[in-house]
């Protein structure tokens, strides 16, 4: 663990000295939760269509295929119309796209940021480095099946995709949330500690709380 | 003083016509950008569907008592300034809690979500928030300047600071708008209006391509809901002031809702034509340009 996180005196300017733990104070240790559907099946309806057709992307490319997401917001391929927005902040956004091969530097980013994103969210893994590693299978420092570390909801197969098969991709997505399906965040949160697990087998300075709200 | 309570649904009354007017309104400004930009656009309906979803996210998160405020504060400021000046002229329904004076609590409005959003996000700990913040601030007391000065030219004008007041003195067509009889204070009004709408050339505050998006960078699920709330309101209220001092305020709704889209329409243009400003041009844009101006209007009348 670097030492800027472990526990420590530190000294005020104004000279009384106190303690202070990085990981305890700065960062609330709590597990996520599985958090229930509306109770009324229609308000639930409601908000999955709702979902299903704002759907805000956190502006995080990981591999080669991030090239292919900003084509979306040209007049060419015009994802807005679709409902489709780029937010800059985790907090805002709801779907994460993982944009190619992940490195393990990039996969602790990346559960840094799925973990910020508030319930419901969805991540669609982009390109072949998503699902079984790519044209990087036996790369010594990228991840092969992103499905281990995060819940997938949908893959798009390419390498790399072109932006159709994003828009493609776009619309299966719009399909699976109004179906109720897209339930990826009470997955995580239910398996939270096969995740962590297969997390911490491959990131080994795991110099963070287990859960970063 | 005697007090009509009949006045408080129809105070809300008006408060739901301009919120989905400015829902309606907003997207089609966005609309109109896009296809400038050569691209369809948004669905006219995007901002409901954006507002439910976020509405309906089932997590959030706080940080403390006044992150929750700064999102109310907010929609306070653009409910209050909506309510608080007449929105339509002659109209018993719609004349909201205006009384004489009104115009420096307008004023107040003004600035108030402003301060509640720096308090609120400012609790949130993100470093990029304070930064947004401190950025934001400087414009938009920069910008509210030449605005101040207009407003204080007019009510000199009209020797009055009742918004109600000054609307009745243009009501004699076209010419007898402060937009004629007092051009100097009207410019300087609209070019601090290009300011505070948030827009293209002067949105670097809150633009996504920026430090990431300033002072909302840690609001989500129903805050961030509450402050798109205010999003419309806000620029509908304020365009509603301006259309009261300069262009001879609205009789009816149609007049209403022709008017404040035009003005809207004035940020849109220079929004798409010009490129963004950062922080210091701009304070520098508007002490050169838009101040004296200001000042000018003042020593004319
Ligand atoms: S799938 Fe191909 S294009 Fe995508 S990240 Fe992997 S190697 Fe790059």
């Amino acid at each position: 663990m670097k030492p800027e996180l472990m526990k420590r005196m530190v000294k005020g300017p104004d000279g009384v000295e106190f303690e202070v733990e990085p990981l305890r104070d700065y960062f609330c240790e709590v597990p996520p939760t599985v958090m229930p559907a509306a109770y009324i099946k229609i308000v639930e309806d409601l908000f999955n269509w709702a979902r299903a057709e704002s759907i805000w992307i956190l502006g995080f490319g990981t591999g080669c295929g991030a090239i292919e997401m900003r084509p979306l917001m040209t007049p060419r391929f015009d994802a807005y119309r679709y409902g489709v927005q780029w937010r800059p902040t985790p907090r805002q956004a709801n779907l994460f796209i993982i944009s190619g091969y992940l490195s393990t530097k990039t996969l602790k980013r990346a559960i840094r940021a799925y973990e910020q994103m508030q319930n419901p969210k969805y991540v669609i893994g982009l390109g072949s480095c998503t699902i079984n590693g790519g044209m990087y299978w036996d790369s010594y420092n990228t991840i092969k099946r992103l499905d281990d570390y995060l819940p997938v909801d949908l893959y798009i197969a390419g390498c790399m995709p072109r932006p159709e098969a994003l828009l493609a991709g776009f619309m299966d997505l719009k399909k699976i949330i109004r179906a109720g399906k897209g339930e990826g965040a009470n997955q995580y949160a239910e398996n939270f500690a096969w995740y962590k697990e297969n997390q911490k087998r491959v990131i080994h300075d795991w110099d963070m709380p287990d859960y970063n709200w | 003083m005697d007090f009509d309570w009949m006045k408080i649904p129809y105070a809300f009354l008006t408060v739901f016509i301009v919120v989905n007017y400015g829902f309606l309104m907003t997207a089609l400004i966005q609309k109109i950008g896009a296809r400038v930009g050569r691209r369809y656009g948004i669905p006219i309906w995007q901002n409901y569907l954006d507002m439910i979803k976020n509405y309906g996210l089932r997590s959030s998160i706080t940080h403390g008592a006044m992150f929750y405020l700064g999102p109310v504060f907010r929609l306070s400021g653009g409910v209050g300034l909506l309510l608080f000046v007449p929105s339509i002229y002659g109209s018993y329904m719609f004349s909201n809690l205006s009384f004489a004076g009104d115009l420096i609590l307008a004023l107040y409005f003004v600035f108030f979500g402003t301060l509640g959003m720096a308090l609120g996000a400012a609790e949130s700990g993100h470093p990029h928030a304070a930064i947004g913040i401190t950025r934001g601030l400087s414009q938009v007391s920069m910008a509210e300047l030449p605005f101040g000065l207009a407003v204080f030219s007019v009510a000199l004008q009209y020797q009055t600071l009742s918004v109600t007041d000054i609307v009745a003195a243009q009501q004699g067509g076209m010419l007898t708008w402060t937009l004629f009889t007092n051009p100097l204070a009207v410019s300087a009004a609209m070019l601090s209006f290009l300011g505070s709408m948030m827009r293209p050339p002067f949105d670097v505050v809150i633009a996504p391509q920026e430090i990431p998006i300033g002072p909302p960078t840690e609001y989500h699920s129903s805050y961030l809901a509450l402050m798109q709330t205010n999003r419309v309101i806000f620029p509908v209220a304020k365009i509603v002031i301006y259309m009261n001092l300069f262009f001879g305020g609205a009789t009816s709704w149609p007049e209403f809702f022709l008017k404040v889209f035009l003005i809207y329409m004035w940020s849109a243009f220079v929004g798409v034509v010009f490129p963004r400003f950062r922080v210091e041009q701009s304070i520098r844009w508007f002490l050169v340009w838009a101040v004296p101006l200001g000042v000018l209007s003042i020593m004319v009348v």
